[in-house]
């Protein structure tokens, strides 16, 4: 039967429910090793919204995962599960950050932003419209492809820093830092009610992931390509019917998706460490995944889910100073459990919910 | 006097807000072929899914040879001696056939000893009901006939008393489910029961004791099958007298608009699904393509439709409005696809979305990369209306439409488009009878407003009633073209690819 819940269950009982059930069993993981679970949430929330500096970190976080979770999303709308964000945004923190030395000799921030987001999107969008082509002609797997060119990208990037990007007689492998005209603002206009914010990381980058969410939905949601994309993604067979073709739907929607990834580069590489540098994802791509399932490929869901998972980097980097007993392997186990019932077992509840709906249903019927 | 072999009493099953099943009451006697008809969404299926131990009742009780019991999956419906026939089949293909009827049932981990077993029980069975199939075929190679056989004999083999069949005869020619009924006739004279759950009002009146209707979740009537007829069933069916024969003039066939040359369509493992068919349709004419499924109409459909890929031969379209260069929807040539479930509509949206499909990209959705939502609505509106789709709500989901509602927003869609030439494929699977008469009219009033039609359908009723001429398919080749007046075993053994010279 297919059963049509209203939308707040969908996008807000439910959801709530299994990131409680990550939090009841995280809890009994932590009591497990002798701490108290209510204080270690205590340290997780005033650690990433307790004062200016912390919140700075979570928007920083979230804003990664904004963009990763969006590139997530925008190729599930095309039934392609891209879990190459984490190659993509490397690639895409390239191209950022060949932007940001090529010019930043010559123009101020704003003025090297629209290259850096040309380059950005488009290095993602290459890496990422390869495996889309790869499927589209000759039926390779994008789960497969995708993560392949996550471990090609890694060698690339160690090769072209230490090759070319490492400034020459120092030992550190990464680019030199741009001119600090380069660098991306930090949020200073929330100074005000945040002191301390632009002590954080926290930078425009967060701005410009906001409207990326919007940017998708416009998309998705209202134009032709995007209707064509959604009728791929839920029936091929109607889509052919429909006389809409799949090379250009798979590789143009990958593509896009790499786009969005890439974009996650602006943030660390020109909002951050204003170099380009080893690892520029730190996970970032991987967690993309599970703020994309969780928020059901929506993006007003995605800045939700992305501003949890940015709440338990910060909150858990926090605990883990103030518990020690709790290692940073502990948040990560944590991280886990949520991405594991919020994204993959994500309608556990729901045959649940379902018949309690109906019985409240037939009780008032 | 023994007590009924199945006695449901008062059984209630309801998903959300729907009321699948209200109150049904249902006597089956013993030894009788007990026929349950009702259009689709009526309760047919959720009710023997009920009897089969997929779904609890939400109240009622059921009572199998007089004993109370509760059947909560289906190993304890088949410990009752309850076997079903699914509608599509439970066979495990690359199996043979003595393997599939096993299965479930292999007596030990190792398979040895109950292969001999079963082998021999195997044998008594088929001798037992004329059921022969080879034990060692494999089961992929059977055409569909033998291959409902096997699914009877697995039934029979766990020990059925009470075997249950879901619209068994969809994917027969008409010899084969002549032959299955004879089956079933010797199943009935050894004692056993059979539920026979289907739409067709003909196979009920042919084979059964007795019928119960069904509607909207209830049971409406319970008859002796002889003290019956095909009107009143129909009339229960649907609750309101039906036309079950169109009326329809004389064609008056114009110039030729579709014309298909020594058309091949080979699929991906090189397998000719389509034999060189030729033909042409006409303008103000419907040109019928009979056949049992799977004889290459879908291909030689999608091959028409441009969808489907074309290995050697033509498809060409005379004398039509629009760019010859764009796609042939946009080209005055509209189709309906065989499933609308598969194809013809994206179930899990809206009614509105669905009003665009195959036809987002036209300047009258929006012009440039965006949609105009409002132009899209209020085409939506427009069709739902003119087409009757109730409930005439175009923010509803397709899959929540009914099969006969959902079929109309597909007709709509195309028809809307004003084509020249029309290819419809099955136009009336799964939609109730109220339905049909009004796309049967439809169609008809197409023709008659000098529209070409190509229907391709499996309900060789249908075909004869729509049709003007009459192609019969099989295994991919176009064995014969007949008038609309030929007998139903004409075209059936044209269907089962024997050729009148052969036959004569």
């Amino acid at each position: 039967m297919n059963k049509d819940l209203p939308g707040w269950v969908d996008f807000g009982l439910l959801p709530l429910l299994n990131l409680l059930t990550a939090f009841v069993v995280a809890g009994l993981v932590v009591l497990a090793i002798g701490e108290d679970p209510i204080e270690a949430v205590g340290h997780i929330i005033y650690g990433a919204f307790g004062y200016g500096n912390g919140v700075g970190y979570t928007l920083f976080y979230t804003t990664n995962f904004i963009f990763t979770g969006l590139a997530v999303a925008v190729a599930f709308h095309a039934s392609q599960f891209n879990i190459g964000g984490e190659g993509q945004a490397y690639l895409g923190g390239l191209g950022v950050g060949v932007a940001c030395l090529m010019l930043d000799q010559y123009l101020p921030w704003w003025g090297i932003l629209p290259v850096a987001i040309l380059l950005g999107a488009s290095f993602g969008a290459i890496w990422a419209a390869i495996p889309g082509i790869l499927y589209a002609k000759r039926g390779a797997h994008v789960v497969i492809t995708t993560i392949m060119f996550n471990f090609i990208s890694f060698s690339l990037m160690n090769y072209l820093i230490n090759e070319y990007l490492k400034v020459p007689g120092n030992a550190s492998v990464q680019s030199r830092t741009f001119e600090q005209t380069a660098w991306m603002p930090k949020l200073t206009w929330f100074e005000g009610v945040m002191p301390g914010i632009s002590t954080s990381p926290a930078n425009l980058s967060f701005i410009i992931a906001l409207i990326a969410c919007v940017f998708v939905y416009i998309l998705i949601w209202r134009t032709k390509f995007g209707y064509e994309v959604r009728v791929y993604g839920a029936n091929p067979s109607a889509a052919r019917y429909a006389g809409i073709s799949t090379t250009r739907v798979v590789v143009l929607t990958m593509a896009i998706s790499g786009a969005l990834a890439g974009l996650m580069g602006l943030n660390p590489v020109m909002g951050d460490q204003t170099r380009i540098f080893l690892d520029i994802p730190q996970q970032a791509g991987f967690v993309g995944i599970a703020v994309a399932l969780m928020g059901r490929s929506h993006p007003l869901w995605i800045v939700f889910a992305a501003l949890l998972f940015g709440t338990l980097y910060q909150g858990g980097a926090e605990l883990a100073f103030e518990m020690p007993a709790i290692t940073r392997d502990m948040i990560v186990v944590i991280q886990g459990l949520v991405i594991l019932f919020a994204g993959a077992m994500e309608f556990m509840f729901r045959p649940w919910v379902a018949r309690a709906f109906s019985m409240r249903e037939t009780a008032n019927g | 006097m023994t007590a009924p072999a199945i006695q449901l009493q008062g059984i209630s099953k309801s998903f959300g807000a729907v009321h699948a099943n209200r109150d049904i009451d249902l006597k089956v006697d013993k030894g009788t072929i007990h026929g349950i008809i009702g259009e689709n969404g009526a309760g047919k299926s959720t009710l023997m899914s009920i009897l089969y131990g997929f779904y609890q009742a939400d109240r009622g009780t059921i009572a199998v040879d007089g004993q109370q019991v509760t059947i909560k999956d289906s190993d304890a419906a088949i410990g009752l001696g309850i076997g079903m026939v699914h509608q599509h089949f439970m066979l495990v293909e690359p199996f043979t056939v003595l393997e599939n009827v096993m299965l479930g049932a292999e007596g030990g981990a190792l398979l040895n000893k109950g292969r001999a077993q079963a082998r021999k029980e195997l044998q008594r069975l088929e001798e037992e009901y004329e059921l022969n199939v080879d034990p060692d075929a494999i089961v992929g190679d059977l055409p569909v006939g033998l291959q409902q056989r096997v699914e009877i004999l697995k039934a029979l083999y766990r020990g059925a008393e009470i075997l249950i069949l879901d619209e068994p005869t969809g994917v027969l020619t008409p010899d084969e489910a002549d032959h299955l009924f004879r089956i079933l006739g010797q199943l009935r004279a050894q004692g056993k029961t059979v539920l026979l759950i289907t739409h067709k009002l003909r196979e009920i009146m042919a084979i059964t004791d007795d019928v119960s209707v069904m509607r909207q979740g209830q049971m409406v009537a319970t008859r002796h099958t002889a003290d019956t007829g095909v009107e009143e069933l129909a009339e229960l069916m649907v609750g309101r007298r039906v036309l079950l024969q169109v009326d329809k003039g004389e064609a008056q066939p114009g110039a030729t608009k579709l014309e298909v040359r020594n058309l091949e369509v080979v699929d991906e493992i090189g397998v000719r699904r389509v034999k060189d068919a030729s033909f042409t349709v006409r303008a103000g004419e419907i040109v019928g393509i009979a056949g049992v499924s799977g004889n290459g109409q879908s291909e030689l459909l999608e091959a028409i439709a441009g969808i489907g890929p074309i290995a050697s031969g033509e498809v060409e379209l005379f004398d039509i409005e629009g760019d010859p260069t764009k796609w042939r929807p946009q080209h005055g040539l509209g189709h309906v696809p065989e499933d609308r479930h598969r194809m013809g509509l994206v179930t899990k949206f809206t009614a509105r979305e669905n009003t665009i499909l195959g036809y987002q990209r036209d300047a009258e959705f929006g012009s440039g990369l965006f949609l105009d939502q409002a132009a899209v609505l209020e085409a939506s509106k427009a069709q739902m209306e003119r087409f009757d789709v109730r409930p005439p709500d175009p923010s509803l989901k397709a899959a929540n439409f009914s099969g006969g509602n959902q079929q109309k927003i597909v007709l709509a869609r195309e028809i809307e488009q004003d084509p020249d030439v029309l290819i419809i494929g099955q136009p009336t699977r799964g939609v109730d009878v109220g339905a049909i008469e009004s796309i049967h009219r439809r169609l008809i009033e197409l023709r008659d407003s000098g529209k070409a039609i190509l229907l391709v359908s499996v309900e060789l009723d249908e075909i004869r009633a729509l049709s003007d001429r009459i192609l019969v398919m099989f295994a991919g080749e176009i064995m014969g073209e007949v008038g609309p007046e030929a007998s139903e075993r004409e075209i059936g053994l044209l269907m089962s690819g024997v050729r009148a010279e052969d036959a004569a």
